[in-house]
């Protein structure tokens, strides 16, 4: 009630009216300066010498059409990899970071493997592990040799396993000893202390950094395409091949574009989210 | 009957001396306080008790059994102890409730519903049962500390360790924390607390400790320690305090 009632000052409706007319001020130069900056470069391309060509060769509508179901369906491939091989790398991350945080000599050859493991995936190029796998492992003709999409896939995931085990060993260690302390306190055991307490604020405060990663994965996933598959890059290179026109390309950068728009969306969100509940504390 | 007995405890930190050759005994329903200044070693011994920290010499006995053993299952010791620490501890991502009932459900095995029901209770007589849905950070520093309280006391030990409880608390919230304790003794729980409030352990403790150097120079009736003390290191150091104003 006492809100409502309340007459601002002579001061207070004076300092408004100044905040107000700064606020239309920078809303005028921020549409000046932006309609500026595209003229100009609306102008410097299309008034390129070589406009005309390069419009005809990677902008043209009509090839765009065509090759649109095929880089689509090629498309859908990459999705499906990239949810398989997310939630793949994200548990094999989680795994071998916990494996590396193991105390005790017993563990000693298990901590070892798991550093050894991440040192390699991490230094190792991803093409590399990816010809091991779809082309060197086919090799060994043993019975029951997985399709080489399946191959494919746990190269991505071997790949990104190491790095999302580094991210995740960063959250588990960023997580204060004295949470520790009171959790052994209570007597819980040292997995129940990890399960219950560390790795649940652990999880959260890399969940940024993690989505970050996935969102590398999406763009990695075409590779696979090296090894045989039809993804949206190799369908957009088939419709190149028979057009004659770099138009397919275009149309499979900007699905990727739109595709990955959703994922950078809430990588934000829940980077925002983090950082207003940290300094909510 | 003795609970706790300590006998020349020793604890070195990179080639510092923080106890030495301490001994402390405490009987069962006893109160005893640990007053000296910061750095004389009573977090220290507080921590070794609770077996979070490793012991360089020396051997402590709990209810008889020679917990220092290193064959000793340390997560069984700490079930018979409840530690609260300076700055509450409280797990961030669970709410007032979850933190109170993850030990007895996890460690002890209760069903859920019988833990929650305990901890509801347990909460409601020191008027928090109205919190128990929030997170620790909705909290003040006061209701944290009730609630660390709390849920060491959800594990029913037969000890509790409280370290400096009272010294990350604004002046006005120091209060409940202290009510909580006295409530506590009442009850009859033994107890072995660090502290700065002199004239609470004065009020409270069976027994006061002034620990220097990681040693134990003076211990007795709190009227003695406090009010008569023989060592001229304990007059010092309460003569200090003195001046700051804390007694």
């Amino acid at each position: 009630m006492t809100l409502l009632d309340h007459v601002p000052s002579e001061a207070q409706r004076r300092r408004s009216a100044y905040r107000h007319r700064q606020t239309v001020h920078s809303v005028v130069v921020a549409a000046c300066s932006t309609a500026a900056l595209g003229t100009l470069l609306v102008v410097a391309v299309t008034g390129a010498p070589g406009w005309d060509r390069v419009r005809q060769s990677f902008l043209d509508p009509e090839i765009a059409r065509d090759a649109l179901p095929a880089v689509l369906s090629g498309l859908w491939l990459n999705v499906r990899l990239l949810v398989c091989c997310a939630v793949g790398a994200l548990l094999l991350g989680l795994v071998i970071a916990v494996l590396r945080t193991l105390r005790g000599p017993v563990f000693f050859p298990v901590r070892a493997l798991a550093a050894g493991y991440t040192y390699t995936f991490r230094g190792l190029p991803l093409i590399i592990v990816l010809y091991l796998l779809t082309l060197g492992v086919p090799g060994l003709r043993l019975q029951g040799m997985p399709p080489v999409l399946v191959l494919g896939g746990a190269a991505l995931v071997l790949t990104y396993g190491g790095y999302l085990a580094e991210v995740f060993r960063a959250g588990i260690e960023s997580v204060h000893p004295s949470q520790l302390a009171a959790a052994r306190s209570l007597g819980l055991t040292y997995r129940q202390t990890m399960r219950h307490v560390v790795l649940p604020q652990a999880v959260r405060r890399v969940a940024p950094p993690l989505l970050n990663d996935v969102v590398a994965l999406q763009k990695d996933v075409g590779l696979v395409s090296l090894a045989g598959p039809i993804d949206a890059v190799r369908a957009a290179q088939i419709a190149t091949a028979q057009s004659f026109n770099y138009t397919p390309y275009v149309v499979a950068g900007v699905l990727f574009v739109l595709l990955a728009i959703p994922l950078i969306a809430v990588t934000d969100w829940v980077t925002l989210r983090a950082a207003r509940r940290q300094s909510g504390g | 009957m003795e609970l706790l007995r300590c006998r020349g405890l020793r604890k070195e930190f990179a080639g510092q001396v923080v106890l030495d050759q301490l001994d402390l005994t405490v009987s069962e329903h006893q109160v005893v306080a640990l007053i000296g200044a910061s750095g004389s070693g009573k977090s220290t011994l507080l921590r070794c008790v609770n077996l979070l920290e490793e012991l360089d010499d020396g051997t402590i006995e709990l209810d008889g059994e020679d917990i220092s053993d290193p064959r000793v299952d340390p997560d069984r010791v700490r079930r018979r102890i409840g530690m609260v620490f300076q700055a509450y501890n409280l797990f961030p991502h669970l709410s007032v409730l979850e933190n109170v009932t993850l030990a007895p459900r996890r460690v002890h095995r209760r069903a859920r519903a019988e833990a929650e029901a305990q901890a509801r209770e347990l909460l409601d007589r020191v008027g928090l049962g109205a919190r128990a849905d929030a997170y620790p950070d909705r909290l003040s520093g006061g209701q944290q500390q009730r609630v660390a309280i709390v849920r060491a006391l959800a594990n029913s030990p037969r000890l509790m360790l409280l370290d400096e409880v009272t010294s990350a608390l604004d002046p006005e919230l120091v209060g409940e924390v202290l009510a909580m304790i006295r409530d506590l003794k009442a009850d009859g729980m033994t107890m072995v607390l660090a502290t700065h409030e002199m004239s609470f352990a004065r009020e409270v403790a069976d027994q006061v400790c002034f620990l220097d150097q990681g040693r134990v120079v003076e211990s007795g009736p709190p009227e003695q320690v406090l009010g008569e003390p023989t060592q001229p290191r304990t007059r010092q150091f309460l003569h200090r305090i003195i001046e700051a104003g804390r007694l």
